[in-house]
């Protein structure tokens, strides 16, 4: 009884592992980002404005950082 | 009591700032595993509030080079004029002019950005360089971007009026970013960025209120502020198609420092296209935070702590800004050298109000002053070209 717990606790550890090793399938397809590559899904449209905008609040404010110009992208084109 | 002749407001912070915000735009506007358009963007840009006019240009410049090279470059400059609330209580008015320069490059291998730039500012008594790093890769068919980012600074802080003064200030960010696509309608994202500032980290020019003697009841004497700061800002953002063309998104920041301040970051927006060639843009922001463990509007005495500071940006505030833009895009008939163009506008109304920063151009008691509250206009107007 003691084995069967052991191997009914481990059995799915290892398939999550096993899993874990085969290469993820993309879930929304190159064919199906059509929305996501339009301009006005942009994080940040246009950058000098962005840029200045975010100055304009950091000069006034005690926090900074984080605000999302880091990355970006969505790999749609 | 010491006469300083420039606007403590429009020191040291905003230029720190300015140069954060530059890193920024020239830093990581890079995606990971495609390079970013061929594109020149000229702003103007005007902030009129609490008796201050600050204006000014940029110009922002954008060129592949063969497949995997991406050259960026920009070139700031302000004009800042008036007199603040600050400078009616404690200076005199001033003109003064800020430049900045930056350059940037892009290289794209496979799936991978690697970014590296320099920027140098200057000011008659200020001088900041930065340098900065990032990588970006794409990852899990291209739904997933991870980009690790660094930068540091070094500053010069002089003071107008005694040639002899110099300090230095150090500044080192670390920065990760994680943008994802969960729907084939919904963008989200995760920064996380730590900021550390070493050395002079105060204004020369900006002073404290203590009770006092003095036929007003205060006296100043200059702030003092610790020699190091830290802080860690985590947000997240998120942006959703809607079927009918728009766009609509949301991010939350959430920030806490060395020094005591906490502060909430929350802001809405709303993109719709419209009439063929026009986007137009809503949007809303509230900030609030509270004030710094060594902040008071007055002090007892003079000299009552080892720190003090009477600095609006470390007091406690609620500040909310709206905003809306409009862009009209432009498209040659024949394919040539430009691809198109765009002409925009944008305008916020920003309002701050403060919990514990008094209005001295009031006659009134000791501490019994009123809050002091700030409206501000900010406009800018931009042409966008495409190459």
């Amino acid at each position: 009884m003691p084995r069967l717990r052991t191997v009914l606790l481990i059995a799915p550890l290892l398939g999550g592992l096993l899993a874990g090793c085969s290469p993820i399938e993309p879930w929304v397809k190159p064919y199906e980002r059509e929305h996501l590559a339009d301009p006005i899904m942009a994080f940040e449209r246009d950058p000098v404005s962005g840029a200045y905008f975010e100055h304009v609040h950091e000069s006034r404010e005690g926090a900074r950082g984080a605000t999302g110009t880091v990355g970006g992208g969505c790999g749609c084109n | 009591m010491g006469t300083p002749k420039r606007d403590p407001k429009a020191q040291r912070p905003q230029l720190g700032a300015l140069y954060a915000a530059a890193a920024a735009l020239v830093g990581t506007a890079a995606k990971a595993g495609v390079l970013p358009d061929d594109r020149v963007d000229l702003l103007y840009h005007s902030y009129s509030g609490g008796g201050v006019t600050i204006n000014g240009t940029s110009l922002l410049a954008r060129k592949k080079i063969g497949d995997h090279l991406s050259l960026v470059g920009n070139w700031y400059t302000d004009s800042v004029s008036g007199a603040s609330i600050d400078v009616v209580t404690q200076a005199s008015p001033y003109k003064e002019k800020r430049n900045q320069e930056s350059l940037g490059v892009d290289l794209l291998l496979g799936k991978t950005t690697y970014s590296v730039g320099y920027i140098n500012g200057s000011e008659p008594d200020f001088r900041s360089r930065t340098a900065y790093a990032s990588v970006s890769e794409d990852m899990f068919g291209d739904l997933t971007t991870l980009t690790f980012g660094a930068s540091r600074g070094w500053d010069k802080v002089g003071e107008r009026g005694a040639p002899t003064f110099k300090a230095d200030a150090d500044r080192r960010n670390w920065s990760v970013g994680l943008t994802q696509v969960l729907t084939r309608n919904l963008l989200t994202g995760l920064n996380f960025e730590t900021t550390e500032s070493e050395g002079y980290l105060q204004n020369p020019y900006r002073q404290v209120r203590y009770s006092s003697n003095d036929p007003r009841g205060y006296s100043y004497e200059k702030e003092a502020y610790p020699h190091t700061r830290t802080g860690n800002a985590l947000s997240g953002h998120a942006k959703y198609y809607l079927r009918w063309r728009a766009a609509l998104d949301g991010s939350y920041r959430y920030y806490r420092d060395t020094w005591g301040i906490v502060a909430h970051t929350a802001e809405l927006g709303y993109t719709l296209p419209a009439f063929h060639h026009w986007i137009f843009d809503a949007h809303a922001r509230y900030y609030r935070q509270n004030q710094a463990d060594f902040y008071a509007d007055l002090f007892p005495y003079a000299g009552s702590q080892n720190f003090m500071a009477r600095d609006r940006e470390l007091a406690a505030f609620k500040e909310l800004g709206l905003g809306f833009g409009a862009s009209w895009e432009w498209r040659p008939r024949r394919h040539g050298f430009l691809q198109k163009g765009t002409v925009n506008l944008r305008y916020d109304n920003l309002r701050f109000k403060y919990d514990d920063f008094r209005d001295l151009r009031v006659q009134a008691p000791v501490g019994s002053e009123p809050l002091y509250t700030l409206k501000a206009n900010v406009l800018q107007f931009y042409l966008s070209a495409w190459f």
